[in-house]
């Protein structure tokens, strides 16, 4: 009997030394993300400091690499980003508020989700080629602004879906009811109680979209951005008549991105070190951004209480 | 007339045929238009939800056209047999083998390292770290997926292939193993949030019914919980895959650009995606051979992902456990 007793202690204690063991391992397997973010954040910044200072942010891309700056690359950037918003937004919201609210459960709905699911799996650059033959050729927007911004707001879409109806399937469903029961129309119901009710939600898949569609290199090399643009596109609001202009939209144009890829593909050193620095750069804006939309959802995750 | 809500009678009289044709007039009829305004919303929204079909019939028109334009000057057969890939040269030969093997080892390097690692996070995440080392470690995660895929290429290039060549001398300033390795590093978030998630689904009870016949908590998350959470885990991982052969700027920034047959990851190569951008950047004439031959491997590569896609469906539908 104690034989058999110490036997069981003894595979008790092997057992918990196992768990200690993959404990470790487990710990190992996070210090590989958690690390190699810390060490590729001090690793450009370390890098790229010795140029991180005013006037980098206020020229243009030169031959000499102690003048160049990333002034055209963060206007360049800032408009993409707006068409990107102003296109991805209201068709992914809308999209994912049909699916959600309206669509009946038929072949129909089925193919729609089937393409949403395999679009979010489409390789970026795929996006790029399409946006190559469609946008730049087949409607001739050139390799222009416009062809920029809607090409990132196709590869956001998916994103922004997904988010949507997310959100709107954790509202609960006498919120409707509740809206039905009082007259409210289909779209009285959503327009005033599901869309308010999702926006935390909503708004979190939008930043991490735009946060991913600000840092996308592959699609725009694709369309052709130029990387030497040492001049800004014609300001959208002028002193003459009729004021405001769309020659913006299409203006050749270069994004943080490709202007950090450009300075990393030439030898010289001092190229690298812009490199670094717009590194840098690209890195805190997408950081802040992602940042913002994890402090977003859990925010939102807190106070609501239905 | 809105008011006369309030003031109803208790007990309310039923109107019956007569007095129902009787009634003045319907006060709901000028709400008959409303009918018309929903409809109209409903088409706008169904539009902007078939958008998504539209965009995959765009991707996959514009890819078979200019690659059939492609492969009405390259035979097929030399396209699958040939074993160079040299159109940028004035020899021109037109086989995808070296760009289909840099894929493929670029993506083997980086599945070794992302699948075991994205693995054991997983497990660790769900089934060991209490929820204030997962409400920490989670987010840093999600950044990690956040971070620009061309910064991941300035980190392959001018930190991890120097690193590696501490370890290896003769290694070249261009070769697939760096690359690989950091896009391993990149897909693990993907890996190991797919795959806790749909180990955490997996209900207590069953851990439960496992620790009550004295398992220990290894055992039971090896044994109960990740069979239990195989399709997710499947899922996890044909993601990443997917995410893997996808990858472009890491590849075209430190692997060389060169198309290279050859099954070494310390060589130089290139993959599809490389060969795209590089491409891409020569800013060649639209309709030329070299400007098809771009959509032909893109074809290549979108059918490379969708029948990873389809597998992943088929190994979910097989593995899947309902409770």
């Amino acid at each position: 009997m104690t034989t058999e007793t110490a036997r069981i202690r003894r595979l008790v204690a092997r057992g918990k030394r196992f768990d200690k063991v993959f404990v470790i391992l487990g710990l190992m397997s996070l210090m590989v993300g958690v690390l190699t973010l810390a060490v590729l954040l001090a690793g450009l910044v370390h890098d790229g400091a010795a140029r991180l200072d005013w006037d980098f942010f206020t020229r243009f891309p030169s031959r000499r690499a102690g003048n160049a700056g990333i002034l055209s690359a963060i206007v360049g950037s800032t408009l993409v980003m707006l068409i990107t918003a102003l296109t991805a937004i209201p068709l992914g919201v809308a999209a994912g508020v049909y699916l959600e609210e309206y669509a009946r459960r038929n072949w129909l709905t089925e193919i729609i989700e089937i393409n949403v699911n395999n679009l979010a799996g489409v390789p970026s650059i795929i996006y790029g080629l399409l946006a190559l033959g469609l946008f730049v050729y087949a409607l001739d927007f050139g390799q222009s602004i416009l062809s920029a911004g809607l090409t990132l707001a196709l590869l956001i879409l998916p994103v922004i879906i997904v988010a949507t109806r997310e959100a709107i399937r954790a509202i609960p469903s006498s919120i409707r009811e509740g809206a039905c029961a009082l007259g409210a129309t289909r779209w009285q119901m959503v327009r005033d109680h599901i869309i308010p009710y999702s926006t935390g939600g909503i708004l979190t898949g939008v930043i991490i979209g735009l946060a991913r569609a600000i840092g996308e290199t592959a699609p725009i090399i694709t369309i052709g951005a130029l990387t030497f643009i040492a001049f800004l596109p014609d300001p959208p609001l002028g002193a003459e008549f009729p004021f405001v202009s769309f020659e913006w939209l299409k203006s050749p144009f270069t994004v943080m991105p490709i202007q950090m890829f450009n300075w990393m593909s030439r030898p010289q050193a001092a190229f690298q070190v812009n490199a670094a620095a717009a590194g840098v750069v690209l890195v805190v804006m997408t950081l802040v951004m992602n940042g913002a939309a994890i402090w977003l959802r859990m925010r939102y995750r807190k106070r609501i209480k239905w | 007339m809105r008011a006369d809500v309030t003031e109803l009678p208790v007990s309310i009289p039923i109107p019956t045929g007569a007095a129902l044709a009787a009634a003045p007039v319907n006060r709901f009829a000028h709400r008959r238009l409303r009918h018309v305004g929903e409809l109209a919303i409903e088409v706008v929204l169904f539009a902007a939800a078939f958008s998504a079909v539209a965009v995959t019939v765009a991707i996959v028109g514009i890819l078979v056209y200019e690659s059939a334009a492609f492969f009405s000057h390259v035979p097929l057969v030399d396209f699958l047999t040939d074993t160079q890939w040299t159109i940028m040269f004035s020899e021109k030969h037109y086989g995808v083998a070296p760009l289909l093997a840099g894929t493929l080892v670029t993506t083997t390097v980086g599945l070794l390292l992302a699948i075991p690692v994205g693995t054991v996070t997983a497990i660790y995440l769900s089934e060991f770290a209490g929820a204030r080392t997962r409400e920490i470690v989670k987010p840093v995660l999600e950044l990690l997926a956040g971070i620009p895929t061309v910064v991941y290429g300035y980190f392959a290039l001018v930190m991890v292939t120097p690193a590696l060549q501490f370890f290896m001398p003769e290694l070249p300033g261009f070769n697939m193993l760096g690359p690989g390795l950091v896009i391993g590093i990149m897909i693990i978030p993907y890996v190991s949030s797919v795959a806790e998630d749909a180990m955490r689904a997996v209900p207590v009870h069953m851990r439960e019914g496992s620790y009550a016949m004295g398992a220990t908590r290894l055992q039971t998350a090896l044994r109960v919980v990740v069979p239990a959470a195989t399709s997710g885990i499947v899922a996890a991982y044909i993601l990443g895959i997917s995410r893997a052969i996808g990858e472009t700027m890491v590849v075209a920034v430190a692997a060389g650009q060169q198309p290279n047959f050859t099954w070494d990851p310390r060589e130089p190569g290139a993959t599809i995606t490389a060969f795209i951008v590089q491409v891409a950047l020569g800013d060649l004439p639209h309709g030329s051979i070299e400007y098809q031959s771009i959509f032909a491997v893109g074809l290549v590569l979108v059918l490379m992902t969708l029948s990873f896609n389809l597998l992943g469906h088929l190994a979910r539908k097989r593995f899947r456990e309902a409770y």
